[in-house]
């Protein structure tokens, strides 16, 4: 297997005496589009931080195409970070901050004017050289933030939470754009954030994290509908986690009864977590059809689906369906054996972090 | 390394801020008359202090002239505030400009204007003019303090208050008041500081025979230092410490 | 319209106590004992002992300026990164401690301290070394001006300093610039609000005082302060005194145009 461009090896952080990474250890590909995905405080801006430069880590080594980077100085590394607030300087104007870096670089006056036509271009935002920063609108300014770092041709471009402080419409739009300048640009995007939509819209790779644990990794489709844990099902998307009993392979026991699953190798008798997707709850007007029966408590038109809860066999389920089951009828739950999803019970440190909150 | 530098840079600061106060507190306490030599503990020229009826009445005079200037300029420049902050821009940018005027401009310039302006009125240089003095130079202070408090007062809850049924005096009493409430008291406390603090102003307008601590101080220096002098500072220094640390008792509990 | 009323007793005093008095200055500085008009009293600071004492000022408060600047600027640096920790509070309160004391005690200190048989030269004399000549020299009055006015210089420059956001600092390393490159293009830049006001609200008292000439020059040392002091406590010649204080008055005004330049949230004058 080729070696990857970035690898983290037995990251350890802490501040204050709170820990904030635990011997993490994560390889990122060449050209690949990775995002980490957690939380507030579950130690993905510090993990980029650390990429960046601007925190060294208490333990373990950065290595980025082989060579050991962990104590370099940020200004002596091949990337560049597009920070949360943008961070353009504010006494510059456009293109003199999007100069900076390569001024720094002694650059010619041609290839610093050619760049940065080429860069505004690139973010649709030619001709805004003279304008003062505090002139443009927040998406703007984000998008002066990326042409500032991308001018400087880095091999991996850092985003913490580009889009955090952006309203919906332009964030969905931002998005695209930045799959469409990875795409131009050809390189490696570490991409920070807490949105799971942004992260699955995005992504190749996704990296889970809570606590300062890397809890899964994967393509977004893996993390979607392969969740190894009750934590990752939780902050991916919605879910329902029910506590489960794996009687033995193929088959589980939830709210008292005996269903079919695809998973084995559990044990018998043992404790697990089922995770089920709102989505993948079939419900019927005949309360036969069905493992269970419960009753609609409520009912949310969201546009594509209905959202409703059903109480049954002492569990809220939540369940998205394109059909209407008015509140207070009496419904049949049904669930396909492929859309159970069956995950061990957390036992150590690493794994318990999967039980807090999202 | 870094670490190791930044406090020796502090202390070193600190050093130089404090020795100087640290050595008058010292020699209030010594028995010799002579700042070269110890000659034992003593609390003689404290006694000596407050046996003096001259830096008594000095005393008296500074925390009256404190006390009343640094009162009306309160009231005064809170009322201002609210007036201001109403104006349309032009007026407001011009008596914004001008209110700084104090603040900016020398002590000695701004001394010998009101006196020049006293005495061309008729006015007899006393204890009243000095007290008027204190409050020009106080008001700017005030609205210091006070204006970005009403900056940052959100409009919407004195229209809740409105909203609520409130009738406007009782919405600006209960409502408004209490939420500039700290920039007042910090501005109060800032302009009785300055007070008690100035020097130059009081010099040019004070009457005949008529001393704060600073003036007296000024016309004692000339003569030469006594070490009732010493116990005096000591006294000023605790007393502004206490009044720092109650100055700054609210915020903290705030944050 | 009935809010603005608030206001009227403040601009009645502010016209009456500011603005009046201001022109009063000028009136009499214009004008020679008969009310007629003259320059006489403005062009006086051209005779040779006055010139010198102008120019006394001027180098002693720049001197006092420079110095004030030195010391602040790392200091405030350091105490913008204690504020990120949270720990600066404190740290303030200890360095703007000294300027609530009483200026004219705390320049009488540096009497006790500078004085031919003070503080320094007693210690200096215990460790058998040779003694300073100290006071009543140029040297003791900047000593006096760095020490009342270096607060002055500490708060505004801290308080434009915390406003830097951490990030563009951090930007800019990670756009290649050294630590110096980001000293002198983003963080000096930043903070030349805060040096302005800070340079005003110690260039304008130092260049002005007469208290700490008096006190550490022994009144041997004239300052531009001192002379304008004499002509009203001493000669009474107001016109004269008025007509000096409009020199004054140049670089003061020069001063506040800085200011309303550069310092357009008022940072520089919050204490």
């Amino acid at each position: 297997m080729q070696e990857p461009l970035i690898r983290l090896q037995n990251i350890s952080q802490s501040f204050d005496g709170s820990i904030v990474l635990d011997d993490l250890n994560l390889n990122i590909r060449e050209n690949e589009f990775l995002t980490l995905l957690g939380p507030s405080g579950c130690g993905k801006s510090t993990t980029l931080r650390i990429l960046g430069g601007f925190v060294t880590p208490d333990k373990g080594k950065v290595f980025f195409d082989g060579k050991d980077i962990t104590s370099l100085p940020p200004n002596k590394r091949q990337l560049n970070t597009v920070f949360q607030k943008y961070a353009l300087f504010p006494h510059m104007n456009i293109e003199e901050n999007i100069a900076f870096g390569l001024k720094i670089k002694r650059k010619s006056k041609d290839y610093i004017r050619d760049k940065i036509r080429y860069a505004l271009k690139l973010v649709n935002l030619d001709g805004y050289e003279k304008r003062e920063v505090t002139a443009l609108s927040g998406g703007q300014q984000q998008r002066i933030a990326i042409a500032r770092a991308i001018v400087n041709e880095p091999r991996v471009l850092l985003l913490d939470e580009p889009l955090g402080a952006l309203d919906l419409k332009l964030r969905q739009d931002m998005q695209y754009e930045l799959i469409r300048l990875k795409n131009e640009l050809g390189i490696t995007f570490v991409y920070v954030t807490h949105d799971q939509e942004e992260a699955l819209t995005m992504s190749d790779t996704i990296v889970v994290m809570n606590q300062g644990y890397i809890q899964q990794m994967g393509t977004p489709e893996n993390i979607y509908n392969e969740p190894e844990n009750a934590f990752v099902a939780d902050f991916i998307g919605d879910s329902n986690i029910i506590d489960g009993l794996m009687i033995e392979d193929y088959a589980v026991q939830i709210c008292g009864q005996k269903i079919r699953c695809v998973d084995a190798g559990f044990g018998t008798n043992k404790p697990v977590d089922v995770v089920i997707r709102p989505e993948d709850v079939e419900l019927s007007t005949n309360p036969e059809n069905g493992f269970l029966t419960g009753r609609v408590t409520s009912l949310i038109f969201k546009g594509v689906h209905y959202e409703m809860e059903v109480m049954a066999g002492g569990f809220e389920w939540l369940v998205q369906s394109t059909l209407c089951y008015p509140v207070g009828a009496e419904v049949g739950i049904q669930v396909k054996p492929e859309n159970i999803q069956i995950m061990n019970k957390p036992e150590f440190a690493d794994e318990k972090a999967v039980s807090v909150d999202a | 390394m870094k670490n190791i530098c930044q406090k020796v840079y502090l202390a070193v600061i600190f050093i130089f801020l404090y020795v100087p106060i640290a050595a008058l507190v010292v020699l209030s306490f010594n028995e010799s008359k002579y700042m070269s030599s110890w000659g034992g503990f003593t609390l003689k020229w404290y006694e000596n202090l407050l046996n003096s009826d001259i830096i008594l009445s000095a005393l008296q005079n500074t925390l009256i002239i404190a006390l009343i200037s640094a009162f009306t300029a309160t009231v005064i420049g809170t009322a201002a505030c609210l007036g201001i902050n109403n104006m349309q821009k032009l007026p407001r940018t011009i008596v914004m400009g001008i209110t700084n005027i104090p603040m900016l401009n020398a002590d000695i310039v701004t001394g010998i204007s009101l006196m020049l302006c006293f005495m061309a009125f008729g006015f007899t240089l006393s204890m009243q003019t000095v007290i008027l003095a204190h409050i020009t130079f106080n008001i700017p202070y005030v609205i210091l303090s006070v204006m970005p408090r009403i900056k940052q007062l959100e409009p919407s809850i004195y229209e809740a208050a409105l909203d609520l049924g409130a009738s406007r005096p009782y919405a600006f009493v209960k409502i408004v008041l209490p939420d500039i409430m700290p920039g007042i008291l910090s501005g109060f406390l800032l302009a009785f500081t300055m007070s008690l603090d100035d020097f130059i102003i009081t010099h040019f307008t004070k009457g005949a025979g008529i001393n704060t601590i600073s003036t007296l101080v000024y016309s004692e220096l000339r003569k030469g230092i006594k070490p009732n002098l010493y116990a005096l500072s000591t006294i000023m220094f605790a007393a502004v410490l206490l009044l720092l640390i109650i100055m700054n008792l609210p915020k903290k509990q705030k944050s | 319209m009935r809010k603005q009323l608030a206001a009227g007793p403040y601009l009645l005093w502010m016209t009456g106590f500011i603005v009046i008095p201001l022109l009063l200055v000028l009136y009499y500085g214009l004008t020679n004992e008969a009310g007629a008009f003259t320059l006489e009293n403005v062009l006086n600071i051209t005779e040779p002992q006055r010139l010198a004492a102008l120019g006394r000022s001027l180098k002693l408060s720049l001197i006092c300026t420079g110095i004030c600047l030195l010391l602040s600027y790392p200091l405030a640096m350091i105490l913008k990164g204690m504020s990120k920790a949270g720990r600066s509070g404190l740290m303030i309160f200890i360095f703007i401690l000294p300027m609530w004391m009483n200026a004219l005690l705390r320049t009488m200190a540096w009497q006790v301290i500078l004085n031919r048989n003070g503080l320094l030269n007693t210690l200096l004399s215990t460790l058998g070394l040779p003694t300073v000549n100290i006071i009543n020299t140029n040297t003791a009055i900047v000593f006096g001006m760095v020490y009342n006015y270096l607060p002055f210089m500490v708060l505004p420059l801290y308080n434009v300093m915390v406003k830097i956001n951490d990030d563009v600092i951090d930007a800019a390393s990670d756009l290649g610039a050294t630590w110096l490159q980001t000293f002198i293009h983003v963080l000096l830049p930043l903070s030349v609000p805060g040096i302005i006001s800070g340079i005003t609200m110690v260039f304008v008292p130092a260049l002005t005082t007469f208290v700490i000439s008096d006190i550490l020059g022994g009144g041997m040392i004239l300052l531009i302060g001192n002379v304008i002091n004499q002509e009203f406590t001493f000669t009474a010649n107001w016109n004269l005194g008025s007509g000096l204080s409009l020199i004054l008055m140049i670089f003061i005004l020069f001063s506040m145009f800085l200011i309303a330049k550069y310092d357009k949230e008022g940072n520089g004058t919050a204490i």
